[in-house]
């Protein structure tokens, strides 16, 4: 197998886009959750941001934070597919999405294929297992965000 | 892109880089391609080095391997392997207990690997020499059972900026444990740490000056001499940590008169779970041990105990028997190729490498010391270090990307991570020209 083909499987061009052009990678004043997340293998940081709404509705995320093609891709990716989303399916896509990133056993998931398949795009990753963390790192810093209201305390 | 201070914009290389400026040992006149041949004439068949490390022959990702890592552990000669191997099936017992015949031989090997880095080291006494773990290990020796002996509350450990986690933790460590205080010579924009620098930070309190001959993370070549000198004159002891120096250049420590020098032998093309500490008999004798256990007693009863002499007292518990052999086998391997030859072949890729390099315009090479071992830290503006190293990976390239374990000298240059190529005994320029076409790969995959 030509190696340039496995490299286009974790470089595909729409990670290559995500990460020349990402999506809502800007601070957000007025969010309710946030949480601060590094990958200790390389030092990579990102701020993770949500607006939670009363009824307990991502209503917007955001990122911010320079990293590695991989991370910024999957941040951009993750602050689409999770708006509309409760927290409950907000964990049950990230284990979907963490099975798919290491190889792992993929828990049943109702619904949201179409937000699957868009992160599927990261799947390459799996080859390179010391390149999962990248492609978690804002989904882990998300999850901390989800446990980490701004008015309670002040970003990690 | 804004550089920080002290990365080199590749077109800024004639400047740093010219012509008849030592690069090393070596230099690179542009001449064409002559692996096999030293700048002056001397003869060096990189072929048939390269011949003697099997690894060197296995495809990967189905390319040949052009391994760039050296820096971080260097791959081994089939002599090493065959040490290793031939050792245990042949000669292995534990040692210095048995009365019989296998562990008296094991003895004399372990014994006789000891001779061949005191040798290397040209140390005055053999029992100077104490085997550990690692390099690390050995640093992490000297921290507290140098403070123990020497150290109060109050004196001061200097340490440069250029230093690997590996002589910074110990003395952070030691600094909670005695409340010593550390001190940092700082580094400039060449990423050199200034002579007058180092020496206005030696007070009548420093007992102690760490500091690497070769830094990992630039490949910056500091005057330890001048510096050994300075510390002296101020009434403090030295430490070397040479673990990237050993490789690249022969080390004379009575020459060099610093108090105490360590290595690991993974870098020097030895087997892994093995380093060298060196330490003057006087003050190794003064110091306490630092682990207890077997083989580092004299006697033990449960009122007394008494330790050892040396070296055998800083050697608690079973050592790395035949790692210490195979790295006997390392130090003949490198000591007949000639540590002269080596250095002199490495400067030379260095050079090439860093002529090469400057076609790439998105370039810059953190770390232009006027004297580098072969060592070439790079950031490319836009492209994240470890997606370098990946589409490098899928051309069988292999370097290091990350801060490798030198966070202070990122943060120094301000960049959290780069891309390190290191080269050692047996690359090529060939590997070199591989390298430079892969890094043009990631510049047309991420930069277009």
């Amino acid at each position: 197998m030509s190696e340039t083909l496995d490299l286009r499987d974790l470089y595909q061009e729409v990670i290559l886009d995500n990460r020349r052009h990402p999506h809502n990678r800007r601070a957000m004043a007025d969010c309710s959750h946030l949480a601060r997340g590094e990958n200790l293998s390389c030092g990579d940081e990102v701020v993770v941001f949500l607006k939670i709404d009363d009824e307990g509705v991502i209503r917007d995320v955001a990122f911010d934070g320079q990293s590695c093609a991989i991370a910024t891709a999957s941040a951009s990716l993750m602050s689409e597919v999770l708006v509309g989303k409760t927290p409950a399916q907000t964990k049950s896509l990230f284990d979907r999405f963490h099975a798919l990133a290491t190889g792992g056993v993929e828990s049943p998931l109702d619904g949201m294929e179409v937000e699957l398949e868009r992160l599927t795009m990261l799947s390459g990753v799996r080859d390179y297992p010391s390149r999962a963390k990248c492609a978690t790192l804002a989904w882990q810093t998300m999850l901390a965000a989800l446990q980490n209201p701004k008015t309670q305390r002040s970003p990690k | 892109m804004k550089a920080a201070p002290g990365v080199l914009q590749i077109r800024d290389v004639e400047k740093h880089f010219p012509k008849d400026h030592a690069l090393g040992v070596g230099e690179d006149n542009g001449a064409p391609f002559t692996d096999g041949l030293l700048p002056g004439g001397t003869p060096y068949d990189v072929e048939a080095v390269r011949a003697d490390f099997p690894i060197l022959h296995r495809p990967v990702r189905g390319r040949p391997l052009v391994y760039l890592d050296t820096a971080a552990s260097a791959q081994k000669p089939a002599r090493v392997i065959e040490a290793e191997r031939s050792f245990y099936a042949e000669d292995y017992a534990n040692i210095h207990r048995g009365l019989y015949f296998l562990s008296q031989r094991a003895s004399e090997r372990y014994e006789e690997a000891r001779r061949k880095v005191a040798a290397f080291l040209n140390a005055r006494h053999e029992h100077e020499i104490v085997f550990t773990r690692s390099a690390t290990e050995a640093i992490n020796l000297v921290a507290p059972s140098f403070g123990e002996a020497f150290l109060k509350e109050g004196d001061e450990v200097l340490i440069t900026g250029l230093e690997h986690h590996a002589n910074i933790v110990p003395w952070q460590m030691l600094r909670q444990k005695k409340g010593i205080v550390l001190k940092v010579a700082p580094v400039n924009d060449a990423g050199e740490v200034p002579l007058e620098e180092f020496n206005k930070l030696l007070g009548p309190r420093t007992r102690l000056a760490a500091f690497a001959q070769v830094s990992n993370a630039l490949g910056t070549v500091l005057p330890v001499a001048e510096m050994i000198r300075a510390a002296h004159a101020s009434g403090a002891k030295v430490l070397i940590d040479g673990a990237q120096s050993v490789v690249h250049m022969g080390t004379d420590v009575q020459a060099l008169d610093c108090d105490f020098f360590v290595f690991s032998g993974h870098k020097l093309y030895g087997p892994t779970g093995i380093g060298v500490l060196y330490g003057k008999e006087a003050l190794l004798d003064a110091m306490p041990p630092y682990q207890g256990g077997g083989d580092m007693i004299a006697s033990v009863t449960f009122e007394r105990t008494t330790f050892a002499p040396l070296p055998t007292k800083f050697e608690a518990g079973t050592p790395a028997i035949a790692q210490a052999v195979a790295l006997g086998a390392a130090i003949d391997y490198v000591t007949e190729l000639g540590l002269g030859c080596i250095g002199a072949h490495e400067a030379s890729l260095l050079g090439y490498a860093t002529t090469r390099l400057s076609a790439i315009k998105s370039l810059a090479i953190v770390g232009t010391a006027a004297h580098k071992a072969s060592v070439i830290s790079l950031i490319m503006e836009g492209v994240h270090p470890h997606d370098i190293a990946q589409v490098l990976d899928s051309r069988g390239v292999a370097v290091r990307a990350g801060h490798h374990c030198a966070q202070p000298v990122m943060a120094r240059f301000g960049v959290p991570a780069t891309v390190r190529a290191s080269f050692g005994l047996y690359n090529t320029r060939a590997e070199v020209d591989a390298l430079a076409e892969a890094l043009q790969r990631v510049e047309t995959l991420f930069l277009r």
